[in-house]
């Protein structure tokens, strides 16, 4: 008689009832995390990388400029554009949208309103010392440069 | 007669569940994008009245750090060409923390420090003064030309030694400073011991003209 005998009886199925039950878990994490993009991108959006990170307290100050080349370049030139809510608006208009977006905070927290600034990492010095200099014009001189996270060695 | 129905299982069938779920699941898949709201603070200067000129900084030349990025993204650091960011944290420690020509109230600080950042003291005459208020100003110049990246780089580096500093003083590493949202007071209260004396002096002027648009 072999040793390895081969085991009858016991069934080879895996368990597979507790399935639905971890899907679901994964489906409400995705669902609780998502943040549906609630307007376009106009400009390109390679986000550069820094170690330094710091993470804002409330997110209800924070306003978005987004600046970089133009995806429709057939349309909007090839140049650094500045995007702010879903249009792209020259520099000379980013103190009305500062005011704009300062209108939206209750008095006490319009001078902590914070611009983030979402730049491509092609796009030079220059148009974005435009930004700041229309930004301290705007009296709104908090800035997060907006950044993704890098392995420090 | 209205007898039980033994026999038949009540029980809905499960088993196409799981696909639901997991085309659900794909769905928010795809269509997440975490939000990140990380970056790095910068606070700029207030802005200037074209009537008045701007106030009259006077400051020695050894309390400032320059760093100097071309339109080629080249670094010249106190003078010397820089092939890379990455001993610039280091030496910018060095300068903060050099305890030149320190007051009185700069030698109290320097006494408050532990060993570790003390042992960094080098009182080199041709280095900052001191790290408070008008003792070690780091400053960033540019160019039109240079490039965002390289900027945003630069001014990691300078970031790291500050906050490497200030993780030192209260004991913590530079990431668990970094985390620290002063939320509650304890928190807080640790925030303000690794600032306390030695403020982030940052001048980032305005880029000059040349290689740019």
């Amino acid at each position: 008689m072999s040793k390895f005998k081969k085991k009858t009886g016991t069934s080879q199925n895996i368990p597979t009832s507790a399935l639905p039950d971890i899907i679901f878990m994964l489906l409400f994490f995705f669902m609780v995390t998502t943040v549906l993009r609630e307007q376009e991108i106009l400009v390109e959006q390679k986000i550069p990388q820094a170690t330094q990170l710091q993470k804002l307290e409330k997110k209800t100050l924070i306003s978005y400029l987004y600046i970089g080349k133009p995806k429709n370049t057939g349309m909007f030139g090839t140049e650094p554009r500045v995007q702010a809510n879903d249009v792209l608006i020259n520099t000379k208009d980013i103190v009305l949208w500062v005011n704009q977006e300062k209108d939206k905070l209750s008095e006490a927290e319009r001078d902590m309103i914070t611009i983030s600034m979402k730049v491509d990492r092609d796009v030079k010095m220059g148009p974005i010392s435009d930004v700041q200099f229309e930004l301290r014009e705007a009296d709104a001189r908090r800035i997060l440069y907006a950044a993704v996270g890098k392995v420090q060695n | 007669m209205a007898r039980k129905k033994g026999r038949l299982t009540q029980e809905v069938n499960a088993g196409s569940m799981a696909d639901i779920a997991f085309l659900l699941l794909i769905f928010f898949l795809v269509t997440t994008t975490i939000a990140s709201d990380k970056g790095i603070l910068n606070i700029l200067p207030p802005k200037q009245d074209p009537n008045q000129p701007p106030p009259e900084v006077l400051l020695n030349e050894r309390n400032i750090f320059n760093i100097l990025v071309n339109a080629n993204d080249q670094l010249l650091v106190e003078g010397e060409y820089l092939d890379n960011t990455e001993k610039l944290s280091e030496d910018l420690k060095d300068f903060i923390l050099n305890f030149g020509a320190p007051d009185e109230e700069a030698v109290a600080l320097y006494n408050s420090l532990p060993a570790s950042l003390r042992n960094k003291a080098k009182r080199d005459p041709a280095s900052s003064d001191h790290p408070m208020s008008g003792g070690a100003v780091v400053s960033i110049k540019t160019n039109r030309g240079t490039s965002y990246e390289r900027y945003l780089e630069v001014l990691d580096q300078v970031k790291r030694a500050y906050f490497e500093i200030y993780a030192e003083r209260v004991g913590l590493t530079a990431d668990q400073y970094r985390a620290l949202t002063g939320r509650t007071p304890a928190e807080r209260e640790l925030q303000d011991r690794g600032k306390e004396g030695i403020p982030m002096a940052i001048s980032i002027a305005e880029p000059d003209k040349i290689g740019g648009n």
